[in-house]
């Protein structure tokens, strides 16, 4: 870890009852869904995190408890560190608070995971699809989800899957 | 040539209808900017300076379906852009043609999944496709010189259809 | 197939001022085809006659569901689509996610190919910047660049084909190393390229630099402040072009940067002509790293000796039954990686290039998540186009230098 974590990392431990592993030199801390506003408003104002590099998540089914972890990877310019803080949420439709009032890249980031994940944010300005066209169903990156592969055709099936292909009529 | 012959040199040329209407076709085909993904560069630079589209009658690539005959669909077309690409189709005016460029275009290419149209002929109907990913500049001109073929070999009977 | 996207008013009333409501303001659509998007981007614009009152990006055309697809493929296999993302930094991708995979196994690299990396990844920034002053210069109808800058990119097109037989999607910078070594052509060529290039970079700037129309249309236009810039999570030449000196480069050296010598050049203004220095002088300060790698290129492999990632030899596999074994099992099986994450960036030509991979202990990564620019740098558009002209939004969007491909993944 780099020394100019530590005391960073141990302030949110003690605040924040948050849990703290190293992997490859790099720290993730784990926070429970209730205090990241908190630990996020904290970082950007105490510790000079200005940047918010990435917000994504990550799907764990079928575990059910808990499903879904989402990342936020914070990067403090003036201090040249990198955090990554993790948060575990269960449940089929989870919700967390939106994190557009501390950094306002998170806005199209949450739509996206709305829109992949099906994690819905409170307080967002404008929740809605924002890759997928807006009358899509399902939410493509659950694990869940199919991947909609389509057969390849080789030359023993090339009759049977052309038959099946939807063509353009002029 | 006989008419020519006996009139001598009078600055007359004689030829079918089909010649000089499939030669006025081909010979300035001007393509509508379809560039997608990748194979738009490759497109921007078969248009630029190495290799010259102007050479065969495409100097202008006009952003207006109604302007343009020729779409070179280049790149991958995912399932929210399928319906705009039939809407700018139908907007073009007859005769038009359609190239499939690249291997997202004829087939899906690398990415066979829920996001990507496997292949554009799903949705418009092709004329030539050229394989590649990206493919080359020379490999698009090979495409639209295959396509110039086929125009110079069209039949009055196909117009009619059309 | 679905239907066409038909947006009502009552959908985006949330977006959008009062006045288009009673229509007082006009609503229009830059639609997906648009010569000057720089791709299929759609743009909502709220018109007060020429003047841009509220601007709304619609993204998700080019959405190709990379992400989806690499989790269902092995390691080596989804290194090809990490190509096609940002397909005008190709060498730049690939370089990502194999620090990311390295990082993630602990492969170790040789000096030689952490050079050549090196040289390649600058040689990718130039070629990068230069279809941006292309294509913005063209959208400004500065043709001439067009051309001019098209032909040095032939140049360096042609130096990645000699490497690895492709222009573009070249896959040449595998986990490990690199795939092979270079042919003996690759100097020369390299440095033929380093002495025609300065003064190609000159004529871009006496035509542009102090041209009054250029000037007319970029000074002033689009400013982006440094409060701005960090909130909206802007990265690379807009953010240095804001005042903040931040450059992955030089702050979290990866592949043996802290050895080379450049400097990165920043500007306090935030506007168009700003980011335009900015780029320009990048392509020089690539040039000079270029230059310094090549000089100092150490001698020695190319791909790390480590068997149960890298594919032996060819040569090796006809002699040794440990070699064919290794390669049985990389082909049909892939290496498996241990169950944990990293998040690994390197400096794209748009900006912070980040790769988030998670490993499950099996050979397919479980979740890629890429992080890239063009997508926090499309967010902050709205605010620098408000209260421009139209044709200043193209400058502007220009200026940006989005690939479309980097933001719809």
């Amino acid at each position: 870890m780099n020394k100019k974590l530590q005391p960073i990392v141990q302030a949110l431990q003690k605040d924040l009852d948050a849990q703290v592993d190293e992997f490859r030199d790099e720290v993730h801390v784990s926070v429970a869904p209730e205090h990241i506003l908190v630990a996020c408003q904290m970082l950007r104002d105490k510790f000079d995190f200005e940047l918010l590099s990435t917000l994504t998540a990550v799907d764990y089914w079928p575990e059910e408890n808990p499903r879904f972890h989402v990342i936020y990877q914070l990067t403090s310019v003036s201090r040249g560190l990198s955090l990554m803080l993790r948060v575990p949420l269960a449940g089929m439709m989870p919700v967390l608070p939106t994190m557009t009032v501390v950094y306002q890249n998170a806005n199209w980031r949450e739509r996206e995971l709305w829109d992949m994940f099906g994690i819905r944010f409170t307080g967002h300005p404008d929740l809605r699809r924002i890759l997928m066209p807006s009358d899509w169903e399902g939410y493509p990156l659950r694990k869940d989800y199919p991947l909609g592969y389509e057969e390849p055709q080789f030359t023993f099936n090339f009759e049977e899957i052309d038959l099946r292909k939807p063509y353009a009529k002029g | 040539m006989g008419i020519e012959q006996k009139l001598g040199n009078m600055g007359v040329v004689t030829t079918t209808l089909e010649q000089a209407v499939n030669w006025s076709r081909f010979r300035a085909m001007w393509p509508m900017l379809f560039g997608l993904a990748c194979c738009a560069i490759e497109m921007m630079a078969a248009q630029a300076s190495s290799y010259d589209l102007s050479r065969f009658g495409m100097e202008l690539m006009r952003a207006s379906p109604r302007q343009s005959d020729l779409m070179i669909v280049a790149g991958r077309v995912s399932r929210k852009m399928a319906p705009v690409l039939r809407r700018l189709y139908d907007q073009m005016p007859e005769p038009k043609w359609v190239i499939a460029m690249g291997d997202c275009a004829s087939c899906g290419g690398v990415f066979n999944n829920y996001a990507i149209l496997q292949g554009v002929d799903e949705v418009v109907p092709v004329d030539v496709y050229v394989a590649g990913c990206p493919p080359r500049p020379e490999a698009l001109i090979h495409g639209i010189v295959t396509l110039h073929e086929k125009v110079r070999g069209e039949k009055v009977k196909q117009w009619a259809k059309a | 197939m679905t239907q066409l996207q038909e947006v009502t008013l009552d959908e985006i009333k949330h977006l959008v001022s009062d006045r288009a409501i009673t229509g007082e303001t006009m609503l229009l659509n830059m639609g997906p085809q648009h010569p000057s998007t720089h791709g299929v981007l759609r743009l909502l614009l709220e018109l007060d006659g020429e003047t841009v009152i509220n601007c709304l990006p619609d993204i998700g055309f080019l959405h190709t569901g990379i992400e989806k697809n690499m989790e269902a493929k092995t390691y080596q296999k989804a290194e090809v689509m990490t190509d096609r993302l940002d397909y005008l930094n190709t060498v730049g991708n690939t370089l990502a996610y194999c620090l990311a995979v390295e990082k993630l196994v602990e492969l170790d690299v040789p000096l030689r190919a952490q050079a050549m990396r090196v040289i390649l990844a600058e040689l990718q920034r130039i070629a990068s910047h230069l279809v941006w002053i292309a294509s913005s210069s063209l959208d400004l109808a500065a043709m001439s660049v067009f051309l001019y800058a098209f032909r040095e990119r032939e140049m360096i097109l042609d130096i990645l084909e000699m490497c690895s037989g492709q222009r573009m999607m070249t896959t040449y910078i595998r986990p490990g190393g690199l795939w092979r070594d270079v042919p003996v052509e690759f100097e020369g060529a390299v440095r033929n390229f380093i002495k025609v290039f300065p003064k190609r970079v000159d004529e871009y700037e006496s035509l542009l630099t102090r041209n009054p129309l250029f000037l007319d249309r970029t000074l002033g236009i689009g400013v982006l402040t440094k409060e701005n810039a960090l909130q909206y999570g802007v990265t690379g030449p807009m953010l240095r072009a804001a005042g903040v000196k931040w450059d992955l480069r030089k702050d979290w050296p990866y592949c043996g940067y802290e050895q080379y010598d450049f400097d990165v050049p920043t500007h306090a203004e935030g506007d168009v002509y700003a980011r335009y220095l900015v780029r320009i002088q990048e392509m020089r300060e690539a040039l000079k790293i270029v230059q310094q790698a090549l000089d100092k290129l150490p001698y020695g492999a190319v791909r790390s000796d480590s068997r149960k990632f890298v594919p032996p030899p060819r040569s090796e596999i006809g002699t040794s039954m440990e070699a064919l074994i290794h390669h049985f099992k990389l082909w049909t099986e892939g290496f498996p990686a241990p169950p944990g994450a990293v998040y690994s960036a390197v400096e794209s030509p748009r900006g912070e290039l980040g790769v988030y991979l998670e490993g499950d202990g099996g050979p397919k990564p479980y979740r890629v998540h890429w992080r890239t620019p063009s997508y926090d740098n499309l967010q902050v558009m709205p605010v620098l186009a408000k209260g421009h002209l139209v044709a200043d939004l193209i400058a502007i969007i220009g200026s940006i230098d989005i690939v479309l491909g980097d933001i719809d993944r």
